[in-house]
């Protein structure tokens, strides 16, 4: 760990090496490394990385070479190697830390640089995201009872090779996001609980909805909600190409903005987004003496709402049914970075008329990885496919999970190479079950 | 630059399938061996098809260059590493199980397949391929028969010898020969599976196996004990095989592993216990495994242990759970692993473990021994510092001196390693003059000219 005296990993490249040095090169992350599995190049799989990662060190690789670039991109940051070291090297540092290097050799990309700008921008993004919603219409073709949208065929012409083909599947943008949609503040009476919800980017813009489910979940159990305006991304779409210094801007204000709202604890319905809270706000801000100890704060106070509700308020055992079979995958980042996998098991075990039914490998990788699926959509569709494979042998209808972007990469590939699953948010199952219990009333 | 050897290999595989950008050699310049040198090689090359493998190998003969053949390059001994550049040939695109029967108890697959993946294959047939290395959810049937692998349950069920049943293999003058097969009985010509299992990719390429699958055992019980003194453990060892009993596990853990473990994982071990064995029985009905887990804890008794027994799966886990972070938890301790795995009698099991750890203290090192009791196959694993010169040649003179140990007690070098860069030049100290040139002799017949993986096992002039 780095002290307020020594610089990050992401500010120092040769901060990484205390990472390095504990490889053993056993080979265990080819167990599990998605991209490995696919590829069957040594290249791709995390021991690899790392050895590149040494070269790069000593001088007898350039970080900038193309080549370097390329293989630093094919991976998906799921830390499912780092879940698998004997060691526990923390590859999500070196990996996170390169990119951070290479971005201070050579700047951003132009078209990345535009798109993360908008996002230290809060309102600009915002403005972006709903006028996106707008032309949803221009260039995709919505598909009925889906809530999704697939590319117009002259798109889908252009964009074939990075699967924008007219099959693929995305998320409706809505065009009224979740944080315009509620009050900052949500009281119940007798609250015995006060949190804010961080909703991150996917709960706003694209899944409302199950947004909407956290917040009625909560609501439901006695706790007040804050939903506070001012919240901005989560960070880590931008971490993962490089740019610390919008992540850290984007945390500070993450931090501000919570503090003042007088909340006991942080809630979270998105892996990456309490991942980030949990530990990458603390390891981004690790040198700076204002916000560091801030980010340590509220990382302690950070929960997914499924630990919230199994471990603190004790949720009320719902009475309405829901008459479905389900499976649940594993989003990387609830379970490797927040450690939350028994949770949302015990809240969908706890609906009546739900039949569950576990999946080999739930922990596997669905492919998403964020933007990993839209630069290597080819590599990501592969691991999306065994993921669908290994749903439809347990037969159910409902495949849940705790996690926007795996929703969006289930969404597209069970519609491929699925039977016609349905994909959601285990909260919105539990959401369900307390209105049907109203209506039964 | 494209480097000579590519155009002719793409000829051969086709574009895809062979590597040369320097980060892909990169990748190729290491396997899991601690402190072995790297090096990386010209290319990579990928067959799919045994026809491809010949024509790779007459290829390589025309351009005088080496060929390391390559499974998921998990081995311990820098077997896999390119020393001298050449053509790295990995058969991980050659992954296809190719029949399981049943009624042969055999399986039949491409030397990439994953064992673990064979595993999973033969479950639904109620049957298993036990070779269980460290490794078995990434190395690969070639590579762990090219290795002969052991394992944890070798006291019991055997290493990869005992399993593999015939092969084709590719060898150095680019033929490719057939033996062996579906039959329990086969004494046609020499036993050549034995030739070339545990060759270490020196003689020649296995493009396909068939293995003995066993029914898998239908009930276990699995135990720990913890000693006061390594006789009482190693008594304990001694008295399980004399009642009669053959643990699928006999494992052993002592002093220094157990607190590192302790410090690592808190999984409540005993700190002031000088041995630990973990133990678990075996068979096909509840009643047997009963009465062998009930001699067990008679021995264990006799001996002064003190016996846990897990009820449950979750106990059973719990119980593993502090063998299986032996390695994590020593390797934890500094930046170089040194795993060895010099073997020796059963019988020798105490004397072995006091004398690594009398070497450990000699040469002020970091030692933690654990490993396969049961088999008399240890592993005395030195932590070390690769930046501190002075720390790495104790840990040398260390290692010298524990194989002089394992061969006084009448033991060997290495008990499921192989030998590859790592023992060769040991390799005389149990051999002796003739033993090396009956070695350099079957090398020298089946591969003249050190065309597949030279300067691994065969200690020559030309090869060292």
């Amino acid at each position: 760990m780095s002290t307020p005296e020594s610089p990050t990993a992401y500010d120092e490249l040769s901060q990484i090496r205390q990472e390095t040095d504990r490889c053993m090169k056993c080979g265990n992350c080819m167990a599990v490394c998605p991209v490995y599995a696919t590829e069957k190049v040594e290249a791709g799989v995390t021991r690899a990385k790392i050895a590149v990662a040494e070269a790069v060190l000593s001088g007898d690789l350039a970080l900038d070479d193309p080549k370097v670039y390329r293989m630093l991109f094919d991976c998906l940051v799921c830390k499912s190697c780092a879940a698998n070291c004997p060691t526990r090297v923390n590859f999500g540092r070196i990996m996170l830390a390169l990119r951070a290097a290479l971005v201070r050799k050579n700047g951003l990309p132009w078209l990345k640089k535009a798109i993360f700008s908008t996002l230290r921008h809060p309102r600009l993004f915002d403005v972006g995201m709903k006028a996106g919603a707008v032309f949803n219409g221009l260039a995709f073709r919505g598909v009925k009872a889906k809530a999704a949208i697939a590319p117009r065929s002259p798109f889908a012409w252009a964009g074939g090779t990075i699967g924008f083909d007219g099959e693929r599947l995305f998320p409706e943008l809505a065009v009224k996001p979740l944080r315009d949609r509620v009050p900052e503040v949500i009281s119940v009476p007798d609250a015995k609980f006060k949190v804010a919800f961080f909703t991150g980017d996917s709960l706003n813009y694209f899944y409302p909805d199950a947004g909407a489910d956290v917040i009625e979940v909560l609501t439901a159990n006695g706790v007040e909600v804050h939903i506070p305006k001012g919240q901005s991304c989560c960070g880590i779409p931008v971490l993962v190409h490089g740019d610390v210094e919008t992540a850290r801007a984007l945390a500070r204000n993450n931090l501000d903005v919570f503090e003042k709202c007088g909340a006991e604890y942080i809630i979270t319905g998105c892996g990456s987004c309490g991942g980030a809270w949990q530990h990458d706000f603390k390891e981004v801000l690790a040198d700076d003496p204002v916000y560091g100890p801030k980010a340590a704060y509220w990382a302690e106070r950070t929960y997914d709402i499924s630990t919230f509700l199994t471990e603190v308020v004790h949720f009320r055992k719902p009475t309405g049914r829901v008459e479905a079979s389900v499976t649940y995958h594993d989003s990387c980042h609830l379970k490797k970075s927040m450690g939350v996998f028994r949770e949302p098991r015990e809240i969908l075990g706890s609906i009546p008329g739900i039949t569950f039914k576990e999946m080999a490998k739930p922990d596997a990788c669905c492919g998403s990885g964020g933007s990993y699926v839209l630069t290597h959509y080819e590599t990501a569709s592969s691991i999306g496919k065994r993921k669908v494979e290994d749903i439809n042998r347990t037969g159910a209808e409902i495949v849940s999970t705790g996690c926007p972007a795996c929703m969006m990469q289930l969404l597209d590939n069970v519609n491929r190479f699925g039977t016609g699953q349905q994909t959601r948010h285990y909260i919105s199952l539990l959401a369900e079950a307390y209105r049907n219990e109203k209506a039964a009333s | 630059m494209l480097p000579p050897l590519v155009p002719g290999l793409e000829e051969i595989v086709g574009k895809e399938n062979v590597l040369w950008n320097a980060v892909d050699l990169t990748a190729y310049s290491y396997d899991a061996t601690a402190d072995q040198p790297r090096q990386t090689p010209d290319v990579v090359v990928f067959p799919t098809t045994a026809e491809a493998v010949q024509k790779i190998v007459h290829f390589a003969r025309e351009q005088k260059t080496p060929l390391y053949p390559r499974g998921s390059g998990t081995n311990l001994s820098g077997g896999t590493i390119p020393l001298r550049k050449g053509i790295v040939i990995s058969f991980q695109k050659m992954n296809k199980i190719l029949e399981i029967d049943a009624e042969n108890l055999t399986a039949t697959v491409q030397p990439g397949v994953v064992i673990a993946d064979l595993n999973a294959a033969v479950a639904p047939f109620g049957l298993i391929y036990p070779p269980d290395p460290g490794t078995v959810s990434t190395a690969t049937m070639g590579g762990s028969a090219a290795e002969n692998s052991g394992g944890l349950r070798g006291l019991k069920y055997g290493v990869t010898k005992h399993y593999v049943m015939g092969m084709e293999v590719v060898l150095a003058n680019g033929s490719a020969v057939r033996f062996g097969g579906k039959t329990v009985k086969n004494v046609t010509a020499y036993d050549f599976s034995s030739l070339f299992v545990g060759s270490e990719g020196t003689l020649g390429m296995m493009t396909e196996l068939t293995v003995k699958l066993i029914p898998a055992p239908k009930a276990h019980r699995t135990m720990t004990a913890v000693f006061k003194t390594l006789e009482d453990a190693g008594n304990t060892v001694a008295g399980i095989i004399k009642a009669k009993v053959i643990p699928a596990t006999l494992e052993i853990m002592d002093q220094m592993t157990i607190r590192t473990v302790e410090n690592f994982s808190k999984a409540g071990l005993p700190t002031d216990a000088r041995a630990l064995l973990l133990i678990e029985v075996d068979g096909m009905s509840e009643d047997l495994v009963a009465r062998e887990a009930e001699a067990v804890a008679g021995v264990v008794n006799a001996n002064h242990g003190e016996l846990k027994t897990a009820a449950t799966d979750a106990e059973r886990n719990q119980l593993w759970a502090a063998r299986r972070s032996a390695l994590p938890a020593l390797a934890s301790l500094n930046n170089t692993v040194v795993l060895e795995d010099a073997t020796v009698p059963r019988s020798r099991i105490t004397d072995m473990l006091v004398a690594c750890e009398a070497i450990g203290k000699k040469h002020g090192l970091t030692l933690g021994t654990f490993g396969h009791a049961g088999d008399g196959n240890l592993h005395p694993t030195i932590l070390c510092d690769k930046n501190n010169a002075d720390e790495m040649a104790r840990m040398h003179r260390a290692v010298e001196e524990i194989f002089d140990a394992a061969l006084g007690f009448g033991g060997t070098l290495s008990g499921e390693h192989g030998i590859g860069i790592a023992k060769m030049k040991f390799l005389g100290n149990e051999l002796g003059q003739s033993g090396l040139e009956l070695l350099r002799s079957v090398k020298e017949a089946l591969d003249p000219d050190y065309l597949l993986n030279p300067g691994k096992m065969v200690p020559t002039k030309g090869n060292a």
